[in-house]
């Protein structure tokens, strides 16, 4: 597991639902073909209504054209993250993109929980409302060692919360990597 | 310490005697749901962990209901179709339901109820969020993610952490013009999108035992539009009336102890309910429908897991029948069985099938439909800024379709009142007349 995460900001508010992560009419593609996947990246985050989409100014694509992939790596989010369906889809459509971190208030359960199982990335937790501090295209860096967010554009630091007891889940991989460590299902 | 019926029910899966609260414990599963949009992604997940050539860990406890993109052009989704047909047939599945068949069921979440998946004290995990609707029949179940169905595929096991039991009592009797989603709205307007989140939502009462089935599960239906992560209500003779009606599986009754410890307790007043709607573009955003009656409306959809069962257009037709509606109305029966039962069921010796057409409504087949948009032809999709009045559980920006759309969510009584005066209203005249 890396312990440094360095990427630009993307910043989102409240309770932003797996429908605006990715609306229902692309659930459709395969998620294991490596080139049907990449629409999911391509419409990750397309559902987010304009004007909160890349905060405080909005109306910033987070992916361009055709591209499956963003510049913007580290998601930046206030509360109840993830909100609605259990579509692994979404978490899976912004690694997809690129994510490699969010940084939210709190999330909804699932969401949380599939971005664990599945690996996607890691769902940090931080008591600021950092949405109303950092900016869109901010550079972060997360280190998991001091367990902090550092905006070097601005120059702050803030504390994250403690991964908790998932980090376990975290470190192997993913839920089927943790099990087989555990003992819990046979090594392949 | 007592023990919530979540707690024990969580307990004797987990092979102990006592659980609290912050506990992670392995589950054993008694059914793994899932559907045509979910499912493709689980049995890739599951080959690529356990094998090409892995077995299910018990065939006769996964059950694979299509029901969310069915009756579209679209490619992609029909290519999913044909993946789950592929999986069933490898892995030898009984419990398929086919499109294109007689066999079709249409929404899961009825659909297992119907098909007899639903047992009081069984632990049942899906790969959708209104899983949270199986809790009506005193049992746990929630939704889960692709990844944690592929590891249930694999181990018949997966690990939770015990949520703490939020209780919400309703004493006395519902008015005539109030239905379960007036109780559920109110209840997330109280607590917000996130008020239950990690939680159980226990539901008690009198009032709430006085409901019939379908009405407990839409109580239950919409726990996760609070975050919650079950919905639950005890078995009691409504339930096993239903439930004996449907399987000879044996079950297990729980009941929560007087002791039992509980994050949040709140007693409602039944008598003193009123028609709820939740605002654009949330759950949440409650307001009595008295305060709404200047919201002029484009469109009425009667469908969903949440608002698509034969209690809810038997509530929808005794508004519309011998009337017009003067907005276009949509309806769509969540499963066979509900379509089947529109032809059979009578008002005044007029079917509800009907009734529904000679008020100018529009029927759909049953699936999920235009609930949560779906490809472009999807029945009932929400186009440009329409302003629709629904009877399904979210409403979320671009939720049915067009991200322009407004979104009211409210009761079948509220929005086939609604259809007749084309801006939102109150029921309770012509329910009470």
């Amino acid at each position: 597991m890396k312990k440094i995460i360095e990427g630009l900001a993307y910043v989102l508010g409240n309770d932003v639902d797996t429908d605006q992560i990715i609306p229902a009419e692309h659930l459709v593609y395969s998620l294991s073909d490596p080139e049907e996947r990449k629409n999911y990246g391509k419409f990750a985050l397309s559902g987010v209504p304009g004007d909160q989409a890349g905060l405080p100014d909005g109306n910033v694509s987070f992916t361009e054209g055709d591209d499956f992939e963003s510049k913007y790596s580290i998601i930046v989010g206030g509360k109840n993250f993830g909100c609605g369906s259990s579509r692994e889809h979404a978490p899976a459509c912004m690694e997809i993109a690129g994510v490699k971190a969010v940084v939210a208030l709190s999330y909804a359960r699932i969401f949380y929980r599939n971005s664990v199982d599945g690996g996607f990335f890691i769902p940090f937790e931080c008591d600021t409302l950092l949405v109303e501090e950092i900016k869109t295209g901010d550079d972060l860096k997360i280190d998991l060692n001091a367990n902090t967010l550092t905006n070097k554009t601005q120059g702050k630091t803030y504390d994250l919360k403690s991964l908790g007891e998932v980090i376990e889940i975290i470190e192997a991989g993913n839920i089927f990597e943790y099990a087989r460590k555990t003992g819990m299902i046979a090594s392949s | 310490m007592g023990m919530t019926i979540t707690e024990k029910i969580l307990a004797a899966h987990a092979g102990k005697d006592s659980v609290s609260p912050g506990d992670n414990v392995w589950v054993d599963v008694d059914v793994l749901m899932t559907h045509d949009v979910c499912g493709p992604g689980t049995f890739a997940i599951f080959k690529k962990q356990f094998g090409e050539n892995a077995k299910v860990w018990d065939r006769d406890k996964v059950v694979i209901i299509p029901d969310h993109f069915i009756f579209t052009e679209d490619t992609h989704a029909n290519r999913n179709i044909d993946i789950l047909r592929q999986f069933v047939k490898e892995q030898d599945l009984p419990h398929y339901y086919d499109v294109g068949t007689d066999n079709y069921k249409g929404v899961c979440h009825l659909a297992l109820a119907q098909e007899g998946f639903n047992r009081p004290g069984e632990v049942l995990f899906g790969t959708d969020s209104h899983t949270s609707t199986s809790g009506a029949f005193g049992m746990f179940s929630t939704g889960i993610g692709n990844t944690d169905a592929a590891f249930i595929l694999g181990t018949g096991k997966l690990w939770v952490k015990v949520p703490e039991s939020m209780c919400f009592e309703f004493t006395g009797t519902f008015p005539p013009h109030i239905m379960a989603k007036d109780v559920i709205l109110n209840v997330i307007g109280d607590i917000g999108v996130d008020g239950a989140t990690y939680r159980a939502m226990e539901w008690r009462g009198d009032a709430v035992m006085s409901l019939s089935m379908e009405e407990r599960m839409t109580l239950c239906n919409m726990a996760i539009e609070a975050g919650g992560k079950n919905g639950i209500i005890e078995a009691d003779e409504v339930t096993t009336d239903y439930v004996r009606g449907r399987t000879d599986a044996p079950y297990k009754i729980y009941h929560s102890d007087e002791d039992a410890k509980y994050f949040f307790k709140k007693t409602y007043n039944a008598n003193e309910m009123e028609s709820i709607v939740a605002k654009p573009h949330s759950p949440d955003n409650k307001a009595k429908v008295s305060e709404c009656e200047d919201v002029k409306l484009d469109r009425a959809y009667i469908g969903s897991c949440t608002g698509g069962k034969l209690t809810d257009f038997m509530a929808a037709a005794k508004l519309l029948k011998g009337k017009k509606v003067l907005i276009d109305t949509f309806i769509v029966p969540a499963t066979r069985e509900v379509e089947e039962d529109l032809h059979k069921e009578k008002i005044g010796g007029e079917t509800l099938v009907d009734i529904f057409k000679n008020a100018g409504a529009y029927l759909g087949d049953p699936s999920c439909a235009a609930c949560l948009g779906g490809p472009k032809d999807t029945f009932g999709r929400a186009g440009d800024n329409q302003v629709v009045i629904s009877t399904t559980n979210r409403n979320f920006p671009g939720r049915m379709g067009s991200k322009q759309s407004h979104v009211y969510l409210a009761s079948p009584y509220t929005a086939a009142a609604s259809a007749l005066t084309g801006h939102i209203t109150n029921p309770a005249e012509f329910v009470n007349n």
